[in-house]
């Protein structure tokens, strides 16, 4: 759903997203990165259950927490994409411990 | 920067934000001789307008345009004036006293500020219409952050709706960088041009003029622009699929559409200087709360000054000399500088912000969003996060609810995590339609700190001295 422009610089990065290799470019969000790989809904409501996707890219919204590194509820849009990360997709609240 | 003791840093000005308001504010104050510190919750410097400015992955000026490239300037003064960088840093408090809490790499600290400004621009309006919550609707913001910081385009045809200066430029950008626009459904009401009309003298005045006109033009060549939009959705099973919308007085029509941009314009974002206890007030002509500042700056609360966007909407050249009179009176404040020579100094600063604005009031008259659109009905979500609609606000009014504060009791609307930024405005504006009343009646949810959320592991690992420990731990 999003593509590369070809002029846009960047070293590459390999993240890991629910077990599946992504790459990135330096300079990637964690939330770039994931819609740049065509992964759109990140996590599901705590509330419904409903499919959410990263909405305002700013910080303000907190539809793209995600678990990084071990430790959920990560705006993604606030952290930067680096190698080696490891990404999961958040299915409703935050477990206590993680 | 000193620190006094090893439990907590002190500073003279700490400075939050670095967009154009704080960097402008920070490089000032250091090079006046301020111990400054500035806290960004971004890895790298220019906020939002500016995103990316230091570390651009495009290469091809011409797709963002010259104003986006003028943010640069800023960079090499404020590296060369002294002032300490903390990037991405979150501050999730600040107290009366001006103590400021941090969070960086999850690890959370306090610091002690003689003077604060804050400088946390805006967000853009929320626009709830039904499936806004699916996957595939975004902001125009959002598309322009992808498109600043990791050179990402919409693939096959995106749809942008709204109205306000932002949408043409992003138009206008994507457009540039070889991307395709399947419509863009432009809401502004025809009434607006009659409320515009007794600004337009300044607004031809201004650079707007010559800027919007060929903005417009550059646009409307090569993308079908669809006006007086009343009525938009969101619709897909999961995920965005198509959009239907209705002209005034038309029939329903709808869209395929994997992508869908929506933008009404930006409001401050408050939630720190709320939280502090400052003052605002309602906004009619911006349709938003605004902090209750003075020239230079000065909010209600003693030693906190806020500048730029999150002072009131006034655009990023208006940012910037907001933050220089704000160093000005900071360092006035600080005992640094006298008033006479703040004065002097402030002149040029006063003018090229008097230049800034002008041509807004049009810009804000025109482009001003329609009640249907900041006013939902029936099933449409209010608070994402809590996910209340609309019909449920409605039915707690009246069921005696007066006011945002109560709603968060009844319904949780406003207790996500998002506190407010995406649902406030459209709530307070709700419960005023109900009652008949204005929303400066009717206020805005009373925030508090912290206003990023941050674990109670982070807060129990702040530095404690042998005396705090003594007084809770037992034996």
């Amino acid at each position: 759903m999003f593509r590369r422009l070809p002029d846009a610089s960047g070293d590459t990065v390999t993240l890991t997203v629910d077990g599946r290799a992504v790459t990135a470019r330096a300079g990637d969000s964690v939330a770039a990165a994931l819609l740049a790989a065509g992964i759109l809904a990140c996590r599901t409501t705590p509330v419904s259950g409903t499919a959410r996707a990263p909405y305002c890219l700013m910080g303000v919204c907190f539809e793209c927490l995600v678990a990084i590194d071990g430790r959920q509820n990560r705006q993604a849009c606030l952290v930067a994409a680096a190698g080696g990360m490891v990404v999961e997709t958040q299915q409703g609240k935050r477990e206590v411990g993680r | 920067m000193s620190a006094a003791s090893p439990l907590k840093e002190t500073c003279e000005l700490a400075v939050i934000g670095a967009g154009p308001a704080g960097l402008a504010a920070a490089t000032l104050a250091a090079e006046l001789g301020l111990a400054t510190v500035l806290f960004d919750e971004q890895p790298g410097p220019g906020g939002q307008i500016y995103r990316s400015i230091a570390a651009p992955p495009l290469r091809e000026r011409a797709i963002l345009g010259a104003d986006y490239w003028h943010g640069a300037s800023l960079l090499a003064p404020f590296r060369a004036s002294g002032a300490d960088y903390r990037p991405a840093t979150t501050v999730w408090s600040v107290s009366r006293g001006l103590e400021i809490g941090v969070s960086s790499g999850g690890v959370a600290r306090l610091l002690q500020a003689k003077h604060v400004i804050l400088a946390t621009g805006a967000l853009e309006r929320p626009f709830p219409i039904a499936g806004w919550t699916l996957p595939g609707v975004m902001t125009a913001g959002a598309a322009q952050i992808l498109l600043k910081s990791s050179g990402l385009i919409a693939e096959g045809k995106a749809v942008l709706a709204g109205t306000g200066p932002l949408l043409w430029l992003l138009a206008a950008q994507y457009l540039r960088a070889g991307g395709r626009i399947a419509a863009l459904l432009d809401t502004t009401p025809r009434a607006n041009w009659r409320d515009a009309l007794p600004h337009l003298p300044g607004f031809l005045a201004s650079p707007y003029f010559a800027k919007g006109r060929k903005l417009l033009a550059e646009v409307k060549r090569r993308v079908p622009v669809i006006r007086d939009v009343t009525a938009l959705s969101a619709e897909g099973d999961g995920r965005l699929a198509a959009v239907a919308f209705r002209r005034a007085g038309g029939r329903e029509e709808r869209l395929a559409a994997g992508l869908l941009l929506l933008h009404q314009g930006v409001a401050p974002n408050v939630n720190l200087a709320n939280s502090i206890g400052c003052a605002h007030a309602w906004d009619e002509a911006q349709l938003c709360f605004t902090p209750v500042v003075d020239g230079w700056g000065t909010s209600s609360v003693e030693g906190v000054a806020i500048a730029g966007d999150g002072a009131g909407i006034a655009g990023a050249a208006a940012a910037e000399h907001r933050g220089r009179l704000a160093a000005l009176a900071a360092a006035v404040r600080l005992g640094r500088i006298a008033e006479v020579r703040r004065a002097r100094e402030a002149a040029p600063h006063q003018s090229a912000l008097k230049r800034a604005e002008r041509g807004r009031a049009f810009l804000d008259a025109l482009y001003r969003p329609a009640k249907g659109f900041r006013i939902p009905q029936g099933e449409v979500i209010v608070c994402r996060c809590e996910e209340v609609t609309a019909r449920q606000i409605s039915e707690t009014v009246a069921l005696g609810c007066s006011g945002p504060n109560q709603m968060k009791s009844f319904l949780r609307c406003g207790m996500g995590p998002c506190q407010g930024r995406l649902c406030g405005l459209t709530v307070s504006e709700l419960i005023a339609e109900a009652r008949g009343l204005s929303p400066a009646d009717v206020g805005y949810y009373r925030l508090r700190p912290p206003v990023k959320p941050l674990t109670l592991a982070e807060l129990a690992g702040l530095p404690r001295n042998p005396e705090a420990v003594a007084a809770v731990e037992r034996g």
